[in-house]
């Protein structure tokens, strides 16, 4: 079971930069864990830091950029990402969104995801959320204007509330919409459909035994 | 019947049940497995008390971590050890078959897997790793999954999947000589750009893709996730087929007739729609070099690197300012004075045969420019390297002071040892040039195995047109 998600009231952290990519949100040398926790300390390593980081040093000795805008303390506590066009872009590592949702991450908004990794947060109970470009021109404004700038989330109903509230719908597909809201994992959900894969499986064996 | 294309055919042959919205159980015929994508789905297969459900789909190698020197005596880095020795343990526990990486079959993921003949045409091919759209060369559907999905298809055959939509990307004419399939990819990112292909399927068509080797088609298809779309694809012909016969895991005999009498159908019917279609003209196309931060900041090797002052969009002129501040560079530098450190010939985009025996016909007879600190050449599985040398190639690169090495993913992603230091810049045949992707802080330009190497000698960037004639 992945925790479930319904509604999310959260702080919102602005990152500025089109097209972050999986290597910028987790460095590949935090990819040689076989664990799926403890990803948050190193999540956008190389933005986040002045030093270099290695898997296995304490967060607490690592030199801070304090120009990083995850790094102010304004920031402190975000729950939801605001960011740009191809958030996510790059190589398939789940460990980007496992870094997010260990960092406290719940949702991330951009005009734009690339593929494998929007279906990965999904995965983890981290909802991406597509709104149209101008109406994330509007939050980076409000969240850089307004300290303490926060957003209502609710999957149920596909809006995103504002504080002055202004209601930005936006679309999710059913099925993940299902999952989510229920802390479904696909794989019990899929394996109520064995006998359907079974039947496929045999006729395929029969029409092309190359593949088995 | 409507015509349908080749994606289309191969969407809808693994459908195993569909839902009213669309949400497809899509059944999978081979699962590639590495080791850094692997080890927490085993672990979730393992906590649920689960099985693999087919091994016989399954081949797994280790490729991101493992030296490319000494290799006999084992993996210096007690972490990327233990995560190969995870798979290892994995494979064994379940029955797995694993090229370890002693044995000669080991290699790149996404070059043993056509080499073997275990990527067929007709097939649904995952892997966790985004750069599995390689194998769409094949006219197989084939893309890139995460850990999550490593652990459903391993636990179910299957994956839940909704229809992309289909691009056609129409190469018309010749490509000139010294241009190549890098070349092509690059030039079709910058065209269309790394989200350009979001949520698409892309078919490559048209006579130069047509004219390509299997070699050159793999390496477009492997970049298509670099222009957004999570799978590229060619049609099934000649070249597809022979390439195929006689390998490992390609049916034998009367099997393989049959199967090649399936295989030509899957070429997209005259007249099926695409959603959307973008033509290039191949003659049109020169040597690319990227100058930023990614792949679609690219430039012919005759251009000049932009001006973001020139750039109406304030995110894109941004994000130009920051990749110009990030490789060191200056608006309107000629590509060609830009001066390199170091030379990465390898990967799963270039490391195979023919992408070596393209370096090497550049660099047979020349040296090293002064001043270049490492070059390397890296072969992208074992039986690649052994034919290199059964050719010589190793003498050429090595007379001309590369390093050759052993295969695996080295120096495109940096997990193992090879890496580029701060502020290093690197011609490199990789497939990222993303910042920190060879190095933290190191600055790559991506080219093809001729531009990398041509680079190597001049110490610059170089056209590699003006070196073909010699």
């Amino acid at each position: 079971m992945m925790e479930a998600f319904t509604t999310l009231d959260g702080l919102v952290a602005p990152l500025d930069r089109a097209n972050v990519d999986t290597d910028a949100i987790i460095p590949k040398q935090f990819l040689k864990s076989i664990q799926r926790s403890g990803f948050g300390p190193n999540l956008f390593d190389e933005w986040r830091y002045l030093d270099h980081g290695e898997p296995g040093m304490d967060p607490a000795t690592r030199v801070v950029n304090p120009d990083f805008v995850l790094n102010q303390p304004r920031y402190q506590g975000a729950r939801i990402l605001l960011a740009r066009e191809n958030f996510g872009c790059g190589s398939s590592r789940e460990h980007a969104p496992w870094a997010l949702a260990d960092s406290g991450f719940r949702a991330i908004i951009a005009p734009s995801f690339a593929d494998i990794f929007y279906n990965n947060c999904l995965k983890n109970g981290l909802l991406p959320i597509v709104l149209g470009a101008s109406q994330v021109e509007e939050l980076f404004q409000a969240a850089g204007r307004e300290p303490g700038y926060r957003l209502v989330v609710d999957l149920a109903q596909q809006v995103v509330q504002t504080p002055e509230g202004e209601r930005l719908g936006f679309a999710i597909d059913p099925f993940r919409k299902y999952c989510l809201l229920n802390g479904f994992d696909d794989i019990g959900l899929t394996l109520r459909h064995v006998a359907d894969i079974k039947q496929f499986e045999e006729k395929r064996r029969e029409a092309m035994p190359w593949l088995f | 019947m409507t015509a349908q294309t080749l994606y289309d055919k191969l969407w809808q042959q693994h459908v195993v049940r569909e839902e009213e919205d669309g949400t497809a159980l899509l059944y999978i015929d081979r699962h590639l497995v590495h080791e850094v994508t692997s080890p927490q789905a085993f672990e979730g297969l393992r906590l649920a008390g689960r099985t693999p459900w087919r091994v016989g789909s399954v081949l797994a190698v280790a490729d991101h971590n493992v030296p490319t020197v000494d290799r006999d005596q084992g993996i210096a880095d007690p972490i990327s050890r233990l995560q190969v020795e995870t798979l290892d343990r994995n494979c064994a526990a379940f029955g797995i078959t694993e090229f370890a990486m002693t044995d000669p079959r080991a290699g790149i993921v996404h070059v043993i897997g056509p080499e073997q003949g275990a990527t067929l045409p007709g097939m649904t091919v995952v892997c966790g790793d985004s750069h599995t759209s390689t194998h769409g060369a094949f006219a197989a559907l084939a893309f890139g999954i995460g850990t999550s999905e490593v652990e459903h298809v391993l636990a179910t055959q299957c994956l839940v999947a909704k229809k992309s939509l289909t691009m056609q990307v129409i190469v018309d004419g010749v490509l000139p000589r010294g241009v190549t399939a890098k070349d092509l990819a690059l030039a079709v990112i910058g065209e269309i750009g790394t989200a350009g292909g979001t949520g698409y399927a892309i078919e490559f068509a048209g006579d130069a893709i047509s004219a390509l080797s299997m070699e050159g088609r793999m390496t477009l298809c492997n970049m298509a996730i670099e222009a957004g779309a999570r799978a590229g694809m060619v049609a099934v012909d000649e070249t597809t087929i022979d390439y195929l016969k006689g390998r490992p895991y390609a049916p034998q005999g009367p099997l393989w007739e049959r199967a090649v009498v399936q295989w030509r159908q899957l070429v997209s019917d005259r007249g099926a729609r695409f959603d959307h279609v973008v033509r290039l003209d191949a003659a049109r196309i020169k040597p690319q070099v990227t100058w930023g931060t990614s792949p679609e900041m690219v430039a012919s090797v005759d251009g000049r690197v932009p001006d973001p002052a020139k750039e109406a969009d304030p995110v894109k002129r941004e994000g130009m300012e920051r990749a110009l501040r990030y490789m060191g560079l200056s608006a309107n530098a000629p590509i060609s004075g830009i001066a390199v450190d170091k030379v990465f010939i390898g990967s799963c985009t270039n490391s195979r045969i023919e992408d070596l025996r393209a370096a090497a016909a550049v660099v047979r007879g020349k040296r090293v420019a002064e001043g270049i600190k490492l070059a390397l050449v890296v072969p992208g599985s074992g039986l690649v390297k052994r034919q290199a040398e059964a050719e010589g190639l190793d003498r050429v690169f090595v007379a001309a002071g590369f390093e050759w090495r052993q295969p695996g993913c080295s120096m495109c992603l940096a997990m193992n040892a090879d890496r580029l230091e701060t502020g290093e810049r690197c011609a490199s045949t990789s497939n990222r040039n993303f910042e920190g992707r060879q190095g933290p802080g190191g600055r790559t330009h991506l080219v093809s195995p001729a531009m990398a190497a041509a680079a190597a000698i001049a110490g610059h960037f170089v056209d590699v047109r003006e070196w073909c004639g010699e």
